[in-house]
Parts: structure tokens; C-alpha cells; sequence
């Protein structure tokens, strides 16, 4: 397999990273992948990111979990044995709802809420005993690192870094 | 400056006069003598082949306080025609003052609503908002007008809305003698209605002066002395607020149902004015903006503003819901007749305001995006305003007209009215002062702000 090699830029100061990441962007070279310690307001936008889906998924998922409330309920509380306890209307799902309204709620939340977080593990490739992808350990603490991937141009690309004021650039062989 | 143009000031002459014409005319046609009541009743019967008399019987029995004072309720049923007959006839003579009152304090409670919402902002000293200021001061000028007018309607109506003001139910030689009412009137009587309204207006009317004078005062000042003050102010009227406002709605709206009671009635009432204030917001700032008026409000405050337009009709949901569960669930006699009337006599607007306020809200204003769509934004907080009105509308007219309501010319001629009221005291109050509250020392932020 060949070795295709990225340079690493590392920057100390987010609004310095928010500036460079506008100038690599306005010299059209390709970020792989930008690596900071915490949240940076606008970076998604400066890296012309998709925005996320994972609320449509939020609310398909909610749908999903009122369905099946309705559904259970209606079931066990209407077809399948409608006792009469307390006298509640167990002839029809629509007589009786305003009892079920608080499991039918609660369940919405709860596949709303939980298939959302799944979703977004299975997405961003996150589990137990997964093996860090973190290039450099100091950019979950104070650094900020931008890979950027080398295509024989790698004196204009690193003149360019270092004018954006990167204190720090490697360039990295990166094994596929 | 803002000046009231003159287009908008025809416009709300002409609802007022419109709706001046449906409020006589609904006081004309409303005075009904017994013997039409009878005719027309008779009328119905053979119309609907007799199913009425059923009807009849069954209303004296499941029957609340609103007839209490009209009635006799020991129903010997020799005079039982009759009874009914004057049932409906003392219903029918109510109809225009309940339409009149439902539209007077929706009007009103919006402009109390957009004022717990302006001391909120401040106590919580809110970053976004202040550029929305002006607009807000402009919308709460209503208040002490619409609230006195509530006070005087409710007053002059005295027992066509209030059934505990009819001197007969607390007097024990009367025969409409009622004993729950009597043990009320420690609380329920007409001198102490009319001092407590006078304090919630005032201390309200008070706040909203200060808050103003302030506002305007901090406009030209070289500190925060001003801001300080308000800030003060705001968080004691919130404290003053939200204890005037739960027996506010003991009194001018739960005791038209003097038999029955519910404790989160005052929460459930602040959430309905909370959110029709807060549309109402929206509205006139989108309306000013689309006139240029407001050049540095953004659709990042008009989101901010969308999202308690959501946030609020899911609390007002919260609230309705729990009342109703509750009182369906443990199904105890004297406090369910309360949606037993709702849900025999008004089906349609009981169910349709859930629709309306809950339903379609939660639709329309969920997308992030579509927050921030002024049309968007105008239709759905159409939408919350009318299924408010209908809230009001359910919580007085089935203690006071009973089944013989109907959406007509009295409450639309009503609503015309206060709206065009409301439209003229609101923009009137907005031309006295810049739209922009520059002193505020939040304002760059607001200005800035970016969601």
C-alpha cells in the first residue's frame, strides 16, 4: 500500500485556527480533519461542514416511540383483556387516553432521547475499548491541530501554514 | 421616531366602530322576554322532533351555579317548562356581556403578559432582547386601560357573569339561597372584588409607569442609575406578579364558576396570557420591521422570540393537560361538571383550542429553520392567538351562556372592537418614544446578537 503523508499545523489559539482555517479554505486546499480541545463557535462554518441531520433522525425516532406506545397500550389496555378498574372507559383507546398520555409521552422522550444518542455513537464511530484516533495528546489540552493532505506541494502548502501562524507543523507519514 | 401612520390609524378606527355596532347589536337582540324564550324553545322542540325535552330534565339535574341564582333548584316539576324557559332566557341575556368580557380580557391579559415578560428580561438581565424593548413598553400601555375595562364590564354585568354578585344567593331567606356561595363570600363579595382589582391594576400600572419612566430616563444617562432601578423593580414585580395574577384569576375568571375550584387555575391562566403576549410580540415587531422601523432587529431575536412562542404553547399544553387529567381521572362529582359542561356544550372549541394551540404550534414552529420565516412566524402566531381567544372564551361563556353559544356577531363584533382598541393605544404609545431603547447597557449585545 503506499504512504500518502499529511501535515499536521498545530495552533494555540482558537480564533488564530478560525483565521487560518479561512485562509486554507480561500487557497482551496483540502482540511482532513481539524483536531481541538473544545467546541470552537464557527468552525464547522468556516470548514463548510454539513449541517448535522441528527434532529430529523431526533424526531423520526420520537414518532417512533409514540407509535409504539400507542400501539402496546391499545393492545393490552383495550383489545386484549379491557377490564374495568376503577371504572376507567376501556372500550376504546380514544375513551381512555388521557391515562395513557403520560406513558405515551414519556416514551417519546425516551426513544427521542436515547436512539438520538445511539445514532450519534454509531456516526461518530464511538465505543467501549476503541482505540483513540488523536494524532497529538496535547490537543485535548491546549493545542489545536490541522491535518492537511500533501500532494507534492508540500514548501507552498508549509510556507502557507506557517504564515497563519501555526507554532508547529509536521509532516507525518500516514500509513492506509 | 415611530409615527402611527394614518392607514393604520383608520384601520383600528374602523374595527372599533364595527365592533361598536356588534356589541349593540349584540345588547339589542339579546333582550329576550320569556314568552319568546318559550316560543322559540317550543319552536326547537318540534324542530327537533322532540329530543329537546330530554334535554330539559337533564339540565336541571346536572346542573351548576351558573342557574343556581337564576333558579329555583328544588324543581317541583309542574313549573318545569317554565324553569327552563327562564334558564335560557337569563342565558340568552347573558350572551353579549360574557362576549364583551371574553374579548376585554384577552386584550388585557395580553398586554399583562408582554409585561411579566419585559420584567423577566430585565430581572434576568437577557442579553438578546433589548432591542425588543420599546416594542414591549409600547404593547404593555394597554394595560391599564384594558384592565379597568375588564374591571367596569365585570362590574356593570354583576350577576350576567358573576352569579355570586346576586345579593339573593348569600341572603338564607332567599329562595335562591345557595350555602356554597354563602360560605364564599368572605372572599366572593363585590367590595372586596372591586379593591382587589383596584390593587392588582395599580400595582401593576405602577410597575409598568417606573419601568417606562426608566427605560426612557436611561436613554440619555451617563451611568446605569436607571438600569439599576429597573432591575430592582422588575424583580419585585415579578414577586408582586405572580401572586396579583393567581387571584386575578380567581377572581375575574374561576368565580364565574363559583362552585368550583382548581389550584393550578392561576398558573394555567398566566400560561395562556404568557404566550399570546409573546405572539403579540412577534407580530408587532415583525409588522414594525416590514414597515423599516426596527432596521436592528434580526431573524436571530425573531427566532429567539419564535422559540418562546413554542416553548410557552408547550407549557400552557403542560398546564391545561394536568388540569384536565387530573379532574377527569379521580372524576369527583363536584369538580368535573366543570368539563362534563365543556365537553357535552363545547366540543368543538375545547378540542379545536388543543389543536390550535398545541397541535399546530408544535408543527410549525419545531424546524429551526422555519423559526426564522417572518410569514411563518405571523401564521402560526395567528393561529396561537385565536386558540387563545377560544381558551377564554372556554372558560367563561359555559358557566354564563351554557349551550346557547355561538360564535357570532356579539364576540366577533367584541374582538373587533378591543382589537382596534388595542391596535390604537399600542401604536399610539409607540410613537411617544424612539423604537430603540439606546441607554440600556446590554444593548450592543443585543444588537449583535447571533444565534
Amino acid at each position: 500500500m503506499e504512504a500518502s503523508k499529511v501535515i499536521h499545523a498545530i495552533y494555540t489559539d482558537d480564533d488564530i485556527l478560525m483565521s487560518a482555517v479561512k485562509k486554507v479554505k480561500a487557497e482551496r486546499y483540502h482540511i482532513e480533519e481539524i483536531y481541538t480541545p473544545f467546541p470552537v463557535h464557527g468552525l464547522d462554518k468556516a470548514m463548510g461542514l454539513a449541517p448535522t441531520r441528527i434532529a430529523i433522525t431526533a424526531f423520526i425516532y420520537g414518532l417512533i416511540g409514540l407509535t409504539v406506545a400507542i400501539v402496546m397500550m391499545n393492545f393490552i389496555m383495550i383489545e386484549d383483556w379491557p377490564q374495568n378498574i376503577g371504572g376507567k372507559p376501556s372500550f376504546s383507546y380514544l375513551e381512555n387516553m388521557p391515562a395513557f398520555v403520560p406513558i405515551m409521552f414519556e416514551l417519546t422522550v425516551f426513544f427521542a432521547a436515547h436512539l438520538m444518542v445511539i445514532t450519534f455513537y454509531l456516526r461518530s464511530r464511538m465505543w467501549p475499548f476503541k482505540d483513540a484516533e488523536n494524532p497529538d495528546p496535547r490537543t485535548t489540552d491546549d493545542h489545536f491541530l490541522m491535518e492537511i493532505a500533501v500532494n507534492n506541494n508540500e514548501e507552498a502548502l508549509q510556507g502557507l501554514l506557517k504564515e497563519t501562524g501555526a507554532v508547529e507543523i509536521n509532516l507525518v507519514d500516514k500509513a492506509h | 421616531m415611530y409615527t402611527f401612520s394614518s392607514k393604520l390609524k383608520t384601520f383600528s378606527i374602523i374595527l372599533m366602530v364595527l365592533g361598536l355596532l356588534g356589541v349593540g347589536y349584540g345588547f339589542m337582540t339579546s333582550h329576550k322576554s320569556l314568552e319568546e324564550v318559550k316560543t322559540m324553545l317550543s319552536e326547537e322542540v318540534s324542530h327537533h322532533g322532540g329530543g329537546h325535552a330530554a334535554e330539559a330534565t337533564h339540565e336541571t339535574e346536572g346542573h351548576d351555579n351558573a342557574h343556581a341564582a337564576t333558579e329555583a333548584h328544588g324543581a317541583e316539576s309542574a313549573h318545569h317548562g317554565d324553569e327552563h324557559a327562564e334558564h335560557v332566557m337569563h342565558q340568552i341575556h347573558n350572551r353579549p356581556y360574557a362576549a364583551l368580557y371574553v374579548a376585554a380580557f384577552f386584550f388585557m391579559m395580553i398586554a399583562l403578559g408582554v409585561l411579566a415578560f419585559y420584567a423577566i428580561q430585565f430581572a434576568s438581565q437577557a442579553g438578546w432582547s433589548p432591542v425588543l424593548f420599546r416594542v414591549m413598553e409600547g404593547i404593555t400601555a394597554y394595560l391599564l386601560p384594558g384592565a379597568l375595562i375588564v374591571l367596569a364590564i365585570a362590574i356593570a354585568a354583576g350577576d350576567h357573569l358573576f352569579v355570586w354578585m346576586n345579593p339573593d344567593m348569600v341572603n338564607p331567606e332567599s329562595e335562591h339561597f345557595d350555602a356554597l356561595v354563602a360560605g364564599k363570600a368572605g372572599w366572593l363579595n363585590k367590595t372586596g372584588f372591586i379593591i382587589r382589582a383596584l390593587i392588582f391594576i395599580g400595582g401593576w400600572s405602577l410597575y409598568r409607569h417606573f419601568a417606562r419612566k426608566f427605560s426612557i430616563a436611561q436613554d440619555n444617562a451617563e451611568d446605569n442609575s436607571n438600569y439599576k432601578k429597573s432591575f430592582r423593580i422588575a424583580a419585585a414585580f415579578l414577586v408582586f406578579f405572580i401572586y396579583t395574577e393567581s387571584m386575578m384569576s380567581w377572581d375575574w375568571i374561576m368565580s364565574v364558576d363559583p362552585h368550583w375550584f382548581s389550584t393550578l387555575f392561576g398558573w394555567y391562566v398566566f400560561a395562556s396570557m404568557f404566550v399570546s403576549g409573546i405572539t403579540v410580540i412577534a407580530l408587532v415587531t415583525l409588522y414594525l420591521k416590514s414597515k423599516g422601523h426596527l432596521e436592528f432587529v434580526n431573524e436571530n431575536h425573531l427566532h429567539d422570540v419564535a422559540k418562546f412562542m413554542f416553548a410557552f404553547s408547550i407549557f400552557w399544553t403542560y398546564l391545561w393537560f394536568s388540569q384536565f387529567m387530573l379532574i377527569w381521572y379521580s372524576n369527583i362529582p363536584e369538580e368535573v361538571t366543570y368539563f362534563v359542561t365543556r365537553f357535552q356544550d363545547y366540543k368543538l372549541p375545547f378540542l379545536g383550542m388543543v389543536a390550535m394551540n398545541f397541535v399546530f404550534p408544535i408543527l410549525l414552529l419545531m424546524n429551526a429553520d422555519y423559526k426564522r420565516v417572518p410569514w411563518f412566524v405571523v401564521l402560526s402566531g395567528l393561529v396561537i392567538l385565536v386558540g387563545h381567544y377560544i381558551d377564554i372564551f372556554n372558560m367563561i361563556m359555559p358557566a354564563t351562556v351554557g349551550d346557547r353559544w355561538f360564535i357570532g356577531v356579539p364576540e366577533i363584533g367584541a374582538v373587533l372592537l378591543f382589537a382596534g382598541l388595542f391596535i390604537f393605544v399600542v401604536f399610539t404609545a409607540l410613537t411617544k418614544a424612539p423604537l430603540l431603547a439606546k441607554g440600556n447597557p446590554l444593548l450592543k449585545e443585543s444588537k449583535e446578537f447571533h444565534y
